[in-house]
């Protein structure tokens, strides 16, 4: 309990710790939203504007002032989308994000445990060594050049696919196929190195003497020591996946919450710039909060001090 | 001896007949566990395909201006948009410029981004880690938080921020990477310091009264390198990939010096047509990372302990 209470307060540090800096560097950057080269608009109107949305107040006390209202869930309104709130545009573009995520982690995890559970169980076959070879290859490969890749393919010489959009469910092949392929190499790769090494222990050799069946060895004895270390890698996805990328998102002209990363700085879009820092950042250290949990689900050795 | 002090280890003066060979016999020990390695590392198959992509690499970024015959910057109007022919092997971009010379120019960038961001990660995570693992309590406490701190970070979105707030160029790149890429070498140094330090060897040498330096250099050390050389090396694609990716967007690496990044994020409208804009940097990219990917799992192979049972 008492351990419960101390990670939920470091949460709490680690969000004021990101919106402190957030804050910090998001205002050293020279320029504001409301400048001449973006809204050409006479003095007075610019300062009327300013003042509405307090930004002439000292930063400190905008800074006070945002945690204040953030407190009670109102992160302002968004400067690059007039008239729509932080939530409001986050609950539009966000969901898209997620589903595209969603998509491409319900195709990653199968696949990838499937593929790397096969390939130790077959070390140095056809299959093992076509297992590493996609794994290293899609992993190696960023994001942004696999989905190139597959525009050149599909769209340009096949002429298959829709080049982008989101609109029909053709359109989100690519993407899905562009943003799950990394995970799902990493997954798999790290399925067979930790399966492998399961696979060398003494109480396999125990296992199979007492004639304990194949399939029961593989599943009940080398994939559940073979669980933690893919906890470790695929927890830290989800945050990754579900956010959105400004690529993947950006090249198949996906509207969803990856482009806001870039035009929200660029645009000086100060509450959605702090309301992306903190929702990325609650994300992550959330998923490393349940992730110590399920450590502990799935081998009760490990205690949580 | 001073067996008040519960301690049986001979004072420094006074060396045993045994003391002078078996340090000799640890020596030869540690030579061979090195040459060994090496040895695995070039029987390898894979880790040999490795260290030639890297080495074709290293001599592309080391010798471009003797391989290409244009430089990368020069325009020449009346040859855009061209694709690859005998003239210019890969074609030419919007305003003309050899994309062969800006494609062998683009290896310099990238690899100097991915070792030097590497290299800074070394001396900022090390240190940290291991001070963070052996002295623990509160120093472990504050190192561990602000690690905690600084992965909670979203990485693409700090890495915008910081170029945004520092402009583009090399060494703004180098600064935006390193600021979280120390972080995973960092734990990993703690979590292997924490692990030797429990292990019979360490506390056998800590009960013959070794301090903390001698522990440090003569038995951690050693015996943590070798992976920590690993995560280095395995670090060096993503470097690599988040250069790209910022100059990708535009705000990384100063044209017009040309990196594979922003050369795939500049053809993007364009590759209904100009195929070959996008086709060559993305290659480029992906093969670097492939090479430095095989030649860090050629290093884990054959440095790493548990492997030697095969």
């Amino acid at each position: 309990m008492r351990y419960i209470a101390l990670r939920l307060l470091g949460l709490v540090g680690v969000v004021l710790f990101v919106s402190l800096v957030t804050f910090s560097i998001m205002h050293a950057i020279p320029g504001g939203p409301f400048d001449e080269d973006k809204m050409p608009l006479p003095k007075e109107a610019k300062q009327a504007i300013l003042k509405s949305f307090g930004l002439d107040k000292p930063l400190w006390k905008q800074y006070l002032l945002y945690l204040w209202n953030a407190l009670h869930l109102d992160f302002g309104y968004s400067y690059q989308s007039p008239g729509e709130t932080v939530i409001q545009l986050l609950t539009r573009v966000w969901p898209v994000s997620m589903q595209l995520g969603a998509m491409a982690l319900a195709l990653a995890i199968p696949i990838g445990v499937l593929l790397g559970v096969l390939a130790a169980v077959r070390q140095n076959s056809w299959l093992d060594y076509l297992t590493t070879f996609l794994a290293t290859l899609t992993i190696i490969t960023p994001h942004f050049v696999l989905a190139i890749g597959l525009i050149l393919l599909l769209s340009t010489a096949l002429n298959l696919l829709p080049t982008g959009g989101w609109e029909r469910p053709q359109q989100w092949i690519m993407p899905v196929i562009a943003y799950s392929l990394g995970p799902l190499g990493t997954i798999a790769r790290y399925t067979r190195t930790s399966m492998l090494e399961a696979l060398r222990s003494d109480f396999v050799r125990t296992a199979r003497a007492k004639g304990i069946s194949e399939f029961r060895v593989t599943m009940k004895h080398v994939f559940k020591n073979a669980e933690l270390p893919l906890i470790t890698i695929i927890g830290p996805m989800f945050p990754n996946l579900l956010t959105g990328s400004i690529f993947v998102e950006g090249i198949f002209r996906i509207p969803g919450l990856g482009q806001f990363f870039v035009t929200s700085i660029y645009q000086r879009d100060y509450p959605m710039i702090m309301a992306l820092s903190l929702l990325a950042a609650m994300l992550v250290t959330l998923v490393y909060f349940v992730t110590d949990f399920v450590y502990m689900w799935v081998d009760p050795r490990i205690k949580l001090e | 001896m001073s067996q008040i002090e519960g301690r049986t280890v001979p004072a420094p003066g006074s060396a045993p007949a045994l003391g002078p060979l078996r340090r000799l016999h640890r020596s030869q020990r540690q030579k061979g566990f090195w040459v060994y390695a090496a040895r695995r590392f070039l029987r390898n198959r894979l880790a040999n395909v490795g260290l030639v992509i890297v080495g074709t690499l290293a001599f592309m970024a080391l010798f471009a201006p003797f391989i290409t015959a244009h430089h990368y910057a020069e325009p020449s109007f009346g040859k855009a948009w061209r694709f690859p022919s005998r003239e210019s092997w890969l074609g030419t971009d919007g305003i003309g410029r050899d994309f062969f010379s800006r494609v062998v120019y683009g290896s310099r960038v990238s690899l100097s981004v991915g070792l030097m961001a590497q290299f800074i990660s070394f001396l900022i995570g090390v240190p940290l880690g291991i001070l963070a693992g052996l002295k623990g309590g509160q120093t472990d406490f504050l190192i561990m938080r602000t690690v905690e701190g600084c992965q909670s970070f979203p990485r693409m979105l700090v890495a915008i921020l910081i170029m945004t707030l520092l402009g583009s160029g090399f060494g703004n790149v180098l600064l935006a990477i390193s600021i979280t890429s120390w972080i995973p070498i960092c734990r990993l140094a703690r979590g292997e310091v924490l692990s030797h330090r429990e292990r019979d060897y360490v506390v056998a040498a800590q009960a013959l009264g070794a301090d903390t330096f001698h522990l440090l250099v003569r038995h951690l050390l050693p015996n943590v390198l070798p992976v920590l050389l690993v995560a280095i090396a395995l670090g060096i694609p993503e470097a690599i990939f988040t250069e790209a990716g910022l100059s990708f967007l535009g705000i990384g690496i100063n044209p017009p010096t040309p990196s594979w990044g922003q050369m795939v994020g500049e053809s993007v409208n364009y590759i209904r047509h100009f195929w070959h804009l996008a086709l060559f940097p993305a290659v480029m990219i992906a093969w670097t990372m492939l090479g430095f990917t095989l030649l860090g799992d050629g290093m884990r192979d054959a440095l790493d302990l548990k492997m030697q049972i095969d």
